[in-house]
């Protein structure tokens, strides 16, 4: 079985405060760290590595550092990493980031020699961003079907089980191979890196593939070929919690008069 | 004269806090208050590696050094001083005396699985009547005709013990040849028929590390599992506490430095007379006390490990290490408490615990009397 696990370098977000004056995040002094969802995702691909047999290779989009998270894969246990790295990627919206990641994984098949990665892990989202879209989006480039919000997952022969989970409880969805499967936390617990897979993880060389080399279309990557366009980011008001005026004894006209006062005090009307 | 930590030093600390912050900060007071020993979690502890930080690849380990193992103690004391002491005991006194003193079979054997974190490791010297007068074993090991030895005695307050698989055993081989030459060391398993377990020890801190009595039967200990040479085990048995005290000394430290961030925190938090306590000069010059005192401490215990990581002598260096760290423990988490006032001494907070927890550093591998000792006779050499 081939996995390939994507993963994102994000910031700390549990650390990062926005500038009250220019709206833009204070990135400086902030750690990054690995997604936390694509741990779980990669505890998933670990755990049919660990049970099944499979071959589990890393892919993230981001700028060198982001070898950082990729060498923490490896050492959690992964067996190959990739990087595609490059300024013309810059700035990619979800659905450029989509298409550029897709063109990774066909460029990664190709490295590796093999026919295609059974299965693709995403976590359901990045903490950055929170769109939850670029899972869904490369498999619509690759053509592959989707099943998100895992929170459990078997495969038995070329078919994949998942548990989804959505608002209301679960929905247990099938696919064969090949399939774009997007994990939350409830997947899983991630493991811990060993020293020695750190050590040897430090060690490695992890191939960079730049835009080119995927053969990404320049018109659809980066800034300019992003059509979601950033205007502003803002902290939302903080929402206090909203008064509750109960009914009683099916007395409406007390509960209005409440009501009424209330909101002449505040001056709403 | 390098202050700096290298990288590698930095992923041991990294393991070590991550570990500490997910899995052990969350149920410490569980665990602690109800005295429980957590094999799950020990498991998964050893299974970090960092057992094997300074032992050599072949042995399954990361070819570090002493003092990247070191800094993962003091790390892991800062959230759990009880897990700490089961990784130290099984990596200083089960695992080093075997991969010093042990024949290369011995040590694929043995060291390998501590090495890797498979299996957890002992050590048992101390006896009801041999404390620091450790030369005074009672437990005896008989030759057999065959080159086995029969062993018969017991062992108190054995860090590890009755979860431990492989202890490493003293015991009086030839009594004609004085405590010093008489006694011998010995790999003994979990499983050997004649010896089992006694009490499990109801202790002042350290709740979360298992502390019990080993009791031998009529143990029969094949010859292959003689440690070292027949009448060398009091050299082993001193040699490996040196280790063991660089051990201890980054348990107090970590013990220390975490009693200091609690009173840290705390004191900017509570408020009398209208101001945090750190606004008091008297709490704040309090605070920069305990820190000055936690720094030197570390310097200390690094530089014993970092001598140790040389191959040279350490004993002294050692023995000082372990007696100032574990002084600073006890005074930094005295003076916590006294800087939470009566909170500090309700166990729902948590320096209580460091404070029983620091008692234990001035006392086990070796009193700080006994430090005293190794270190007034080099002195006065």
């Amino acid at each position: 079985m081939e996995i390939l696990v994507c993963v994102k370098q994000v910031p700390d977000t549990a650390e990062v405060k926005i500038d009250p004056v220019k709206h833009t995040v204070i990135r400086a002094g902030v750690p990054n760290i690995f997604n936390p969802f694509d741990q779980n995702a990669l505890e998933a691909a670990l755990q049919l590595k660990d049970n099944q047999g499979a071959k589990v290779t890393l892919l993230s989009m981001g700028p060198p550092q982001a070898k950082d998270v990729l060498r923490e894969g490896l050492a959690m246990g992964a067996d190959e990493a990739y990087l595609l790295t490059d300024r013309k990627v810059g700035g990619s919206d979800t659905l450029a980031t989509g298409y550029c990641i897709a063109q990774a994984i066909k460029k990664v098949t190709e490295l590796k020699g093999i026919e295609k990665f059974d299965i693709i892990l995403c976590g359901k989202q990045a903490i950055d961003g929170d769109t939850a879209q670029v899972g869904p989006q490369i498999a619509c480039e690759l053509g592959i079907p989707q099943i998100t919000y895992a929170a459990d997952l078997k495969v038995e022969g070329d078919t994949v089980t998942v548990k989804q989970q959505n608002e209301e409880g679960y929905i247990v969805t099938e696919a064969k191979f090949p399939v774009l499967i997007t994990a939350v936390k409830e997947l899983n617990e991630p493991r811990f890196p060993t020293i020695r897979g750190t050590m040897k993880a430090k060690r490695r060389e992890i191939p960079e593939l730049s835009a080119d080399d995927v053969k990404a279309d320049e018109s659809k990557i980066g800034l300019s070929g992003s059509p979601t366009k950033v205007r502003k980011i803002f902290t939302p008001p903080q929402r206090t919690q909203g008064l509750v005026i109960p009914v009683e004894d099916d007395n409406y006209q007390a509960a209005v008069d409440t009501l009424m006062e209330k909101l002449t005090e505040q001056k709403i009307i | 004269m390098d202050f700096n930590l290298t990288d590698v030093h930095q992923e041991f600390i990294n393991l070590a806090a991550g570990f500490g912050k997910k899995k052990l900060a969350p149920t410490i007071t569980e665990r602690d208050h109800q005295g429980i020993f957590d094999e799950d979690l020990v498991s998964e502890m050893l299974g970090l590696g960092l057992c094997g930080a300074y032992f050599e690849e072949k042995y399954g380990g990361a070819e570090c050094d002493v003092l990247s193992y070191i800094l993962a103690v003091e790390e892991l004391a800062k959230y759990d001083a009880g897990m700490s002491i089961t990784l130290s005991a099984t990596v200083s006194l089960c695992a080093n005396p075997i991969w010093q003193f042990g024949t290369e079979a011995q040590k694929e054997k043995y060291l390998t699985p501590l090495v890797e974190g498979k299996k957890l490791g002992a050590f048992g010297l101390t006896e009801p009547n041999a404390g620091t007068d450790a030369s005074g074993q009672q437990t005896v090991a008989v030759k057999n005709e065959d080159g086995s030895y029969t062993l018969n005695g017991s062992k108190i307050f054995i860090t590890n013990g009755g979860a431990a698989d492989i202890y490493i055993v003293f015991a009086m081989t030839d009594k004609s040849q004085g405590s010093h030459n008489g006694i011998s060391a010995f790999i003994l398993e979990k499983d050997m028929p004649g010896f089992t377990f006694g009490k499990k020890e109801d202790k002042l801190g350290i709740h979360t590390s298992q502390t019990m009595e080993l009791v031998f039967q009529d143990v029969k200990v094949p010859a292959e599992n003689l440690l070292g040479q027949e009448g060398q085990g009091f050299k082993i048995a001193m040699k490996t506490l040196d280790g063991g005290r660089i051990g201890v000394a980054a348990q107090a430290l970590g013990i220390a430095e975490a009693a200091l961030q609690d009173a840290v925190e705390y004191s900017k938090q509570r408020v009398q007379f209208g101001k945090p306590l750190c606004k008091f000069q008297s709490i704040s010059f309090k605070l920069a006390d305990m820190k000055m005192k936690v720094e030197a401490a570390r310097l200390l215990v690094y530089k014993a490990a970092c001598k140790k990581q040389e191959d040279q002598p350490f004993s002294v260096d050692a023995a000082i290490a372990k007696r100032v760290a574990s002084d600073v423990a006890m005074e930094i988490a005295t003076e916590a408490v006294q800087i939470f006032g009566g909170y500090g001494y309700s166990e729902e907070y948590p320096v209580a615990r460091h404070l029983r927890d620091a008692k234990i550093t001035q006392i086990y591998e070796g009193t700080n009397e006994v430090q005293l000792m190794v270190t007034s006779s080099a002195l006065l050499r």
